[in-house]
């Protein structure tokens, strides 16, 4: 494989880490503060991606269609914790992947109702439907590199809220230990449902900007929902900093396993370092619970 | 003595009238539908499944002349699904027939344990090689073709256009594979790469940037389904498609994701055994009906479903409705013979058709919408390569 080819995929396992990393975000953090498994986290993705191509439908923008669908996606989020997983914090971990699992369902059934079985037609935005030269004789998608970008700031953006903000520190502190953060007097339900509604909207937009790239159908959320619990579980539960590194190690480990190995090994190799690291550090890379 | 010498006689006269196989028409007909309805490749069940309903309307709202029982069950792309749902069919719902199967790796499954229980498996999609050669099943018929067929045409056509260097792409199960070995069956040129990838992968940037490092002078991929919509998107997005030629079998650009898949497959050069606008009374017929009941125009898959209605009607009259003697029906199922979308259907003697294969090309009407249009024929009277291998004959 010579140079050019290095950088476009590892431009190409970028883009994926960023996509899994926006994914891994919600799903580490309702996992941390709330011990919450949300296996209903791929529908927040197929929702946001659903909703923002109908926004771009009507309004024929992509930037519209995205600018209107984020906070639904949060408000949606926000009902979905309200209404049906408030009574499940308490409960076993089997309990919540079975509740969790019927939302699925319910999502799924409400897509194809409202949207119809068919497959969706995303546009690209037509100013990001080129290629940009990178180097002599690299193309490489302008759109993707978009998504990269994107993806990138919203990281150094969640950095900023957690580490520097009130609400941040709050966020760490309950994915330490919720009793406490509770017994200090924060109002834990309204942390919750604002944590919540935030994975939701972080979910939807992956979906929004996956949707010109992949097709839009119903269950679209679930391939990515399996990717996305062996990056927490790589980076450590609970641990944005950990979503961040266990995002870029699958984008880029699968992506080079798919173009180095032979199909069946390539589509096992992620599995095999979520194996490793589980074998070498059992809570992740940067566990934060104590 | 008279009272035991009656008794045995209305015995007998009991036992004699249950045993008299009735010889009068069944009153309906059971027809179980297996297919991929949920998931990326849902389009494709519902699509040959609305082609088989129109084609029962069009024979009179029956079968036969009987009227239909029609029990649809969704193997989820999954084969152990797939025998589930085949197993309640046969025992449960005991039917007649059943049809449909989308994906080969399903109609492997489930091939063997419905044919042996004696129903009829009418495959209205999936022809994998193995069933069509040395695994051939007398109650297994093929409506739509074998599997390596279209990708041979495309094959053919290659070669014989003078191509040296094509790069070759498929889904990693038996129907990706059958797609390959067809396609090198013909083209006799240098393959540069041959890239299977994982089922129902969504992205394929980091295959593309390989194929586009490797300089091929044409490309062939066959990625049917929810998997053709992201491949033909994304091998757009990248540029690719000025840069270097795209081939394809209809499956990676069907009419049930064309909408989908927008301008990104313009022009794309495809090879099928049926295009919307084969100039027979029964296909223009078909594709009207088809719009207007539905809204939208009929891809090859529903095409299939369409002459699977018509195949199993036509043999069903040859028997006079009589399902139970199943010699007589397997006998009338081998000469189907009856004007399909396709003109003149006729099997081969391993129970997959022998027909004629064509070019086509996705075009953009006047009317702005995109569909395929019949450019050349690719082959006449073509039987699959498996068939020899079959030892049935009839």
């Amino acid at each position: 494989m010579d140079v050019t080819l290095l950088l476009v995929q590892g431009l190409n396992g970028l883009q994926l880490g960023v996509m899994l990393f926006l994914l891994a975000a919600g799903l580490t953090l309702v996992f941390g503060i709330m011990n919450l498994i949300n296996l209903a986290h791929g529908s927040m993705y197929m929702l946001g991606a659903y909703l923002a191509a109908t926004f771009q439908g009507w309004t024929d923008s992509f930037m519209l269609g995205v600018i209107l669908a984020i906070p639904l996606t949060f408000a949606i989020g926000m009902m979905v914790e309200m209404v049906a997983l408030r009574t499940l914090y308490n409960r076993d971990h089997l309990d919540q992947v079975l509740a969790t699992f019927g939302l699925i369902l319910f999502f799924n059934e409400l897509v194809r109702t409202i949207w119809g079985p068919q497959a969706r037609f995303m546009a690209v935005p037509q100013a990001l439907s080129g290629q940009i030269v990178l180097l002599p004789g690299v193309p490489y998608s302008a759109y993707r590199l978009a998504v990269v970008g994107v993806g990138l700031l919203i990281a150094v953006g969640l950095y900023g809220v957690i580490q520097h903000t009130r609400l941040g520190m709050w966020i760490r502190a309950g994915a330490s230990n919720r009793t406490m953060i509770a017994a200090l007097g924060v109002n834990i339900t309204w942390l919750y449902t604002l944590v919540f509604g935030v994975g939701a909207a972080l979910a939807g937009l992956a979906g929004m900007m996956a949707g010109p790239l992949l097709a839009l159908q119903v269950g679209m959320g679930e391939s990515m929902l399996i990717l996305t619990f062996v990056v927490i579980v790589i980076g450590g539960i609970g641990s944005i900093r950990g979503a961040f590194i266990g995002a870029l190690l699958v984008g880029v480990i699968d992506t080079f396993g798919r173009v180095l190995l032979p199909p069946a090994l390539a589509s096992m190799t992620i599995y095999i370092l979520m194996a490793v690291v589980l074998y070498w550090r059992p809570q992740g890379l940067f566990p934060t619970a104590v | 003595m008279p009272g035991r010498l009656s008794r045995v006689i209305r015995g007998l006269i009991v036992l004699v009238t249950c045993c008299v196989a009735p010889v009068s028409a069944a009153d309906k007909i059971k027809i179980g539908y297996i297919a991929t309805m949920s998931g990326p490749a849902a389009s494709l069940g519902q699509d040959i499944l609305d082609g088989f309903k129109l084609g029962m309307t069009h024979v009179g709202n029956s079968l036969g002349g009987l009227p239909v029982d029609l029990i649809v069950g969704d193997d989820q792309l999954k084969p152990d699904v797939g025998v589930q749902v085949a197993s309640k069919m046969v025992e449960k719902d005991k039917v007649d027939f059943i049809t449909g199967v989308v994906f080969s790796n399903v109609m492997m499954a489930i091939a063997q344990p419905v044919t042996e229980a004696g129903v009829f498996l009418i495959s209205a999609n999936a022809g994998p090689s193995p069933l069509a050669g040395t695994g051939c099943l007398q109650n297994l018929f093929t409506v739509s073709w074998q599997n390596d067929q279209t990708h041979e045409a495309m094959g053919k056509y290659l070669q014989d256009k003078g191509v040296k260097r094509l790069y070759l792409m498929a889904p990693n199960y038996q129907a990706g594979k059958d797609a390959l070995a067809g396609v090198k069956r013909y083209f006799k040129g240098e393959i540069v790469g041959e890239v299977y990838t994982t089922l129902n992968q969504p992205d394929y940037a980091a295959e593309l940037a390989q194929l586009r490092a490797a300089k091929p002078e044409a490309v062939f991929a066959f990625y049917p389904g929810g998997m053709g919509i992201n491949f033909v998107k994304q091998y757009a997005q990248m540029g690719l498609k000025a840069e270097i030629p795209f081939y394809a079998p209809a499956f990676t650009v069907d009419h049930t994701i064309l909408p989908a898949q927008g301008e990104a497959a313009l022009g794309i050069v495809n090879s099928s055994f049926w295009s919307p606008d084969l100039p027979n009374p029964v296909n223009r017929k078909f594709v009207v009906d088809f719009q207007q009941t539905y809204g939208r125009v009929p891809s090859l898959y529903a095409a299939q479903g369409y002459d699977t209605a018509l195949f199993i009607d036509n043999a069903v009259h040859a028997v006079s409705g009589n399902l139970r003697n199943k010699d007589k029906l397997r006998t009338a199922l081998r000469q189907a013979s009856f004007a399909s979308v396709r003109g003149v259907f006729k099997l081969n003697h391993n129970h997959f058709p022998i027909q004629d294969f064509y070019i086509c090309q996705v075009v953009k009407k006047a009317d702005g919408v995109i569909t395929q249009e019949l450019h050349d024929i690719a082959f006449k009277d073509h039987a699959d390569a498996y068939h020899e291998q079959c030892n049935m004959r009839w």
